[in-house]
C-alpha cells in the first residue's frame, strides 16, 4: 500500500484548495498537514525547508518534495495517469497543450486581478485590514476585460480547453469560488451568459464540493 | 513544418525561439510592433484573444501562453536537441515546480521592472518611481532564496539545464542590460555563475543575433 501523499497547508488558502481538487478529482489519497499562518508557521525554518519562499502549499510524494500549486497539480496527473479523472490533464498532445494554454492564461490573466480581489474583499475584513478602494476598482475593470474573453471562448467550447472539464477549469475553482461566495462579486460570473453556466457547471462537481466542506470543517 | 512565431523582437517569444533552437526546431520569425499597438489589431485577437505575444502558428494549429508552448514542443521533440524536461516524472515534477516559480515569483518584480524602466515613456504610461523600488526590493528577495537554491544545486530543478531555466533568460536579459540592474546578479554569487553558463549557451546567444532587444 502506497503511502498517501501529503499537502502541507490550510484549506482555506486557494492555492492549497487547488492542489486537493486535483487530488480529489485524481482519486489519489492524501493526508492534509496544518499550517497555521496566523502563527507564522509558514515563515519557520522547518517550513522554509520544504517551500523556500515561505507560501502554501508544500508537497511531498515519497522522496519527491515540490511546490507551487499548479506544478503539484501536473506532477499528479503525470504520476497517476490511470487513477481517477484520466482526462484531467488530457489524453492526447494536442488536449494537454489546450490546457496548459489556459492553465497559463488562469495563472497570467484571470489570478492576479481575482486575488488582489479576494484578499481586499474576502480576506482583509476579516483580518481587520483596512481595504483599498482603488485597487478594488482597478481589478474589478481587469477582471471583467478577462471574463469578456472567456465568455466569448466558452460560446465555442463546453469547458475552456475543450469538450471535457480539465486542469484548466479546476485551476479557477478556488479564486472564482471566493469570488462568489465570500467577495458578493458573483454578478461578475452571472452577468455573462456562457461564463454563468460554465461556473454552474465545475462548481457543482463532487470533487470541489468535497473541498470546500473540508474548508467549512477548517473554521 | 516551420513554426511562425508572432513578435520575436520581444522577451517573452523569446522564451519560444531560444526553446525552437535549443530542440533543433526551424521557425520563422512574424513582426509584430506593440510599441505601435499593433496586438490589439482585430485581426491578432481572433488568433490571441488576450492581445499578448507570443503567439505560435505550426500549420493550421495555433497556440498561445510561451509556457504552454515550451511545454508543447519540448514534450513533441523529446528524443531531438536537448532534453528541456528531465528523464523521470520526479524529474519533470521539479522542471514545473521551478517554471511556476519564473512564472509567478519572478517574472512579475522584472516586468514590472521592464515596463516602468525601458517603456514607459514609449507606451505613453507614467513611470512609477514606488513601483520601480518595490520591485526591485522583491524581486532581490527572490534572488536570495534562488542564491540558496543554486549553491545546492548547478540548475534550478536539478544538475540539468531545462525549461525552469531557459524561461529566465529574456528578461534577466533586460535586467543586467538596459534596466540598469546587473548588479542583483553579479553581488551573488551562485546566481551569477548560474547566469554566466545559461547566457551563454549558443542557443541564447543566436537569438540575440536574430533578433535584437527592440530598444
Amino acid at each position: 500500500m502506497a503511502t498517501p501523499v501529503k499537502v502541507h497547508g490550510p484549506p482555506l488558502s486557494t492555492a492549497v484548495s487547488r492542489v486537493l481538487a486535483c487530488l480529489i478529482e485524481k482519486d489519489v489519497p492524501f493526508q492534509l498537514i496544518p499550517v497555521n499562518m496566523a502563527k507564522g508557521e509558514h515563515k519557520s525554518p522547518d517550513f522554509l525547508k520544504i517551500q523556500p519562499f515561505g507560501q502554501v502549499p508544500a508537497f511531498q510524494d515519497e522522496a519527491t518534495s515540490l511546490f507551487e500549486s499548479r506544478a503539484i497539480c501536473r506532477y499528479i496527473c503525470e504520476k497517476y495517469p490511470e487513477k481517477g479523472n484520466k482526462g484531467l490533464y488530457g489524453t492526447n498532445p494536442l488536449a494537454k497543450a489546450s490546457i496548459d494554454q489556459w492553465v497559463e492564461a488562469e495563472g497570467q490573466s484571470f489570478n492576479p486581478p481575482s486575488s488582489v480581489l479576494v484578499f481586499q474583499l474576502a480576506f482583509a475584513p476579516r483580518m481587520k485590514l483596512k481595504q483599498d478602494q482603488s485597487l478594488i476598482s482597478q481589478n474589478e475593470a481587469k477582471l471583467e476585460k478577462v471574463l469578456d474573453v472567456y465568455d466569448k471562448r466558452l460560446g465555442e467550447s463546453r469547458f475552456l480547453a475543450g469538450d471535457d472539464f480539465s486542469l484548466a477549469d479546476l485551476s479557477h475553482l478556488p479564486n472564482a469560488h471566493y469570488l462568489v461566495n465570500a467577495a458578493e462579486r458573483g454578478e461578475l460570473f452571472t452577468s455573462k451568459k456562457n461564463v454563468e453556466r460554465w461556473w454552474g457547471e465545475i462548481s457543482s462537481r463532487d470533487s470541489w464540493k468535497k473541498v470546500v466542506d473540508m474548508q467549512k470543517q477548517s473554521t | 513544418m516551420v513554426v511562425k512565431v508572432y513578435g520575436p523582437v520581444f522577451a517573452s517569444p523569446k522564451r519560444v525561439l531560444v526553446c525552437l533552437v535549443e530542440k533543433e526546431i526551424e521557425f520563422e520569425g512574424v513582426p509584430l510592433d506593440l510599441l505601435k499597438g499593433e496586438h490589439k489589431d482585430p485581426e491578432f485577437l481572433k488568433l490571441q484573444p488576450f492581445g499578448t505575444v507570443p503567439v505560435t502558428q505550426d500549420g493550421d494549429y495555433v497556440l498561445y501562453e510561451s509556457r504552454a508552448i515550451l511545454r508543447y514542443y519540448a514534450e513533441k521533440y523529446k528524443s531531438q536537441g536537448t532534453d528541456l524536461l528531465g528523464k523521470t516524472v520526479e524529474e519533470r515534477g521539479q522542471v514545473e515546480n521551478w517554471l511556476e516559480v519564473e512564472a509567478h515569483n519572478f517574472n512579475p518584480h522584472v516586468f514590472n521592472l521592464t515596463l516602468h524602466v525601458m517603456f514607459s515613456s514609449k507606451l505613453g504610461i507614467p513611470r512609477d518611481e514606488n513601483v520601480i523600488k518595490e520591485s526591485e526590493e522583491k524581486l532581490g528577495r527572490v534572488l536570495d532564496i534562488y542564491e540558496e537554491r543554486l549553491s545546492k544545486s548547478k540548475y534550478l530543478a536539478g544538475d540539468f539545464f531545462s525549461l525552469a531555466d531557459l524561461s529566465h533568460l529574456p528578461f534577466t536579459q533586460y535586467l543586467v542590460g538596459p534596466i540598469g540592474k546587473e548588479y542583483m546578479i553579479t553581488s551573488r554569487k551562485h546566481v551569477n555563475a548560474w547566469w554566466n553558463d545559461i547566457s551563454s549557451r549558443p542557443s541564447w546567444q543566436k537569438v540575440l543575433q536574430l533578433y535584437p532587444a527592440p530598444l
